[in-house]
């Protein structure tokens, strides 16, 4: 422009565009908000060069301070577990029975597994550890391997019928319907439905049947048998089901529960976390109790 | 102004309010004493509460979330005290705002306090309103900078004890000098000394009536609340008009009472001419009506040409009549609604003070599962159960349940059904409630069942009333 225009009523400068006699006037920017617009332009250049900014094909600048809130993160847990390394350590050392009397390596053991609990077991065994058909509740008093402390942990370290670990808890129920004949099995599954109302195992034509086939593993009493996981037929808890058709399926293919092994995949001292929380559940066994069996 | 457009920006005039002494100004005094040893000195008051809780009077513990005030203790959870005072120093800012105008902005808030307080520093060490002046218009010399550099020292020394006394209310005030002296207090300590240090100097020392005018929200507001019969401070212009100086000269006899010495502008800490009439800028502290009584007595006229006084009194007072007593401006309907309300609230907390309970329960059914079905046929329910012990002592209690049915009570961990809590916390407990085998609890689908915990030593009691699932078969 060869020549500035002076707007008569406010006497400011215009830019000397015009619209129907319309003009536009030339306020400058206040200079405050200039300089703040060129602080924030510098800053951001130093930011840039500073701090994580471009992204590239994989991953983004470094930046020369090298922040990185996934480090940052990392550090945060490393430094969580350095500060409960000695708890870590107390677990595993500690005589599993013996952890209740340490009221402060329980509370730890019990927040810890409880969290272990959700991540690993819930899937399978429910977030409120009430399980489901086939697999497990473990909040009741009833243990196919044992409820203390140290049965649970094993349970938990090497699993249930699984390949991968040699000292898996291992059982195999025969799947009846190769070995008795139709009308046997529903036989059978009819006496075993009454078993918890007090029948003798052994009474009658279904008894004779438990007697040859069932009560080696069982137990005449059909009391179950912990060291092979045969559970108890005279309680109220039944993991395949308690009516009749529930059980004829049961013996006809022979339930084959897995567990996997956790041993390898926790570590030791979340075993024994996840083994006191679900033992505090409501079923845990004390080791006296165990012995008395 | 140089330029022809109006700028947004004027810069401050510096005020130099001079001394003065009267009935407002003794009372000022008082106040400031007062309301200055409270805030300085109640960290360190004392109160025994045993040996399982701090001994300090009144103590925000926030790590802990308690509030103790003398012997009285808030929980989070009776937060509702706090949020009630709060109403009730709303309401009260109403009632006093309509009675006595901004009695609380010229008498008590902490920014008039500490900046008279700031006020009498820099007169003690600079002179009074003139030697100010003068000082202030003078370049800058060694008598100066020593001046003002004893002023700011003995400021900054004002605002570290205001920012350290803060602090104190916040953990034991023994413990923490010791601990700020030793240089090991929490950096947050030393942070928020360090805030307040500023703060204070820097609202006492140089913004002053800024924050009043540009700062603070409460002038607006006020404005709205205040009506012809509030009491505010208030000139005479029917009294002091057509104002002038020169008493003997011609047609003098025509002139009023002011006899425009500016007294009254000098000592306002605002810096504005009160005869102008009601502004925001006032925050009736009331110098101006001592500074002119004075000037009244020595002149011969009757005192109160500046005064508190109501605006519906002018029309009468113009007419020759005799304003309304204060009594009838102040006991007018809306003073007696928010002096209702206020009192209402206080009682209410007050009520709620005393009928809250030492011990509480509250109880959280487990219902991931609702149940669970023992081997023996028991249906068991779980529960968890927190007590809260709000004794200074450690507690046992006695968890038991009643219901219609038989239902047994087992407290996990426990052997007698008993739990310690220790001295002013709460305690979970897991309890489960078990129904026998083919009970009518364990088939039914709901039982009514209602847990009760009962204190040992002085055998207070707690009942929730919850529910017992069954397995509905």
């Amino acid at each position: 422009m060869s020549e500035k225009r002076i707007d008569p009523v406010t006497g400011t400068e215009t830019t000397g565009h015009s619209w129907d006699g319309i003009e536009e006037l030339n306020n400058p920017l206040p200079r405050w908000w200039l300089w703040t617009f060129y602080g924030t332009i510098i800053w951001g250049v130093i930011y840039m060069i500073l701090f994580p900014a471009w992204p590239l094909v994989n991953e983004a600048t470094s930046g020369l301070l090298g922040y990185s809130t996934r480090a940052n993160v990392a550090a945060e847990i490393e430094a969580a577990e350095a500060a409960n390394a000695d708890l870590r350590q107390g677990l595993v050392n500690t005589e599993m029975a013996a952890l209740p009397q340490n009221e402060e390596l329980h509370r730890f053991a019990v927040s810890a597994g409880g969290a272990v609990f959700r991540t690993n077991c819930s899937q399978c065994h429910g977030s409120g550890a009430q399980g489901a058909l086939g697999y497990p509740n473990l909040l009741d008093d009833a243990w196919l391997w044992g409820g203390s402390l140290d049965e649970i942990a094993y349970t938990v370290r090497h699993g249930i019928r699984n390949e991968d670990d040699p000292d898996a808890r291992w059982s195999e129920m025969p799947a009846f319907g190769d070995i008795l004949e139709e009308q046997e099995i529903v036989t059978l599954a009819e006496h075993v439905a009454s078993l918890p109302e007090g029948t003798d195992p052994l009474a009658g034509p279904g008894g004779e049947l438990f007697d040859m086939n069932c009560a080696s593993c069982h137990g005449t009493d059909a009391k179950g048998d912990r060291t092979v996981g045969a559970p108890d037929l005279t309680d109220a808890i039944w993991l395949y089901g308690s009516d009749v058709d529930s059980l004829v399926e049961t013996i006809t293919e022979g339930p084959f529960g897995v567990m996997p092994a956790w041993g390898e995949r926790l570590g030791e001292a979340e075993v024994r976390a996840v083994a006191a929380y679900v033992h505090q559940l409501g079923g845990g066994e004390s080791p006296e109790a165990q012995q008395g069996e | 102004m140089t330029t022809k457009t109006d700028s947004l920006y004027a810069p401050r005039e510096p005020v130099f309010p001079r001394r003065v002494s009267g009935y407002f100004r003794t009372l000022k005094w008082w106040i400031m004493a007062v309301t200055l040893a409270i805030y300085y000195v109640t960290p360190w008051i004392r109160w025994d509460r045993g040996p399982a809780l701090p001994d300090q009077a009144v103590l925000v513990d926030l790590a802990d979330r308690r509030f103790y005030f003398f012997w009285i203790e808030i929980w989070p959870h009776e937060f509702y005290f706090v949020a009630g005072l709060l109403i009730m120093a709303g309401l009260g800012l109403f009632l006093f705002t309509a009675a006595l105008g901004r009695v609380w902005c010229g008498y008590t808030c902490p920014q008039t306090v500490w900046t008279d307080l700031f006020i009498l520093v820099e007169r003690w060490i600079e002179g009074d309103r003139n030697a100010r002046v003068r000082l202030h218009n003078a370049p800058w010399s060694v008598r100066k900078a020593r001046l003002r550099a004893t002023k700011w020292t003995v400021w900054m020394l004002i605002g570290l004890a205001t920012g350290g006394a803060w602090v104190f209310y916040f953990t034991d005030a023994p413990t923490l000098a010791q601990d700020l002296l030793t240089f090991d207090a929490a950096p947050v300590a030393y942070m928020t000394i360090a805030t307040l240090t500023a703060t204070t100097f820097v609202f006492g020392g140089f913004m002053r009536e800024q924050v009043c005018i540009y700062m603070c929200p409460w002038p607006r507001i006020q404005g709205a609340m205040m009506d012809e019969d509030t009491l505010t401070v208030a000139y005479r212009d029917w009294r002091g008009e057509p104002r002038g100086k020169h008493r003997k000269a011609a047609g003098a006899e025509a002139l009023g009472d002011c006899i425009d010495c500016n007294a009254c502008v000098n000592v306002c800490p605002m810096g504005i001419d009160i005869r102008d009439g009601q502004q925001m800028a006032c925050i009736t502290c009331a110098l101006c009506i001592d500074a002119c009584d004075d000037v009244m007595a020595k002149t011969g006229r009757d005192r109160g040409l500046i005064d508190y006084l109501a605006l519906s009194d002018a029309p009468r007072e113009i007419a020759g009549g005799k304003p309304k007593p204060i009594w009838q401006h102040v006991l007018r309907p809306r003073n007696v609604v928010y002096t209702a309300l206020w009192a209402a609230v206080g009682l209410g907390l007050l009520f709620a003070l005393f009928i809250r309970p030492e011990i509480e329960m509250t109880v959280a059914p487990v219902r991931n599962p609702t149940f669970v079905t023992l081997s023996d046929g028991t249906i068991r329910n779980a529960y968890d159960v927190r007590i809260r012990n709000k004794h200074g002592e450690a507690r046992e209690f006695a968890i038991s349940a009643t219901a219609e049915a038989p239902l047994s009570v087992e407290v996990e961990g426990s052997v007698d059904g008993k739990v310690g809590v220790s001295a002013d916390t709460q305690a979970m407990q897991r309890v489960y409630v078990s129904a026998p085998p083919e009970s009518t609890a364990a088939s039914a689908e709901r039982t009514d069942l209602r847990l009760w915990v009962q204190e040992l030593q002085s055998g207070a009691r707690a009942s929730v009333s919850t529910t017992f699932n069954g397995s509905g078969q």
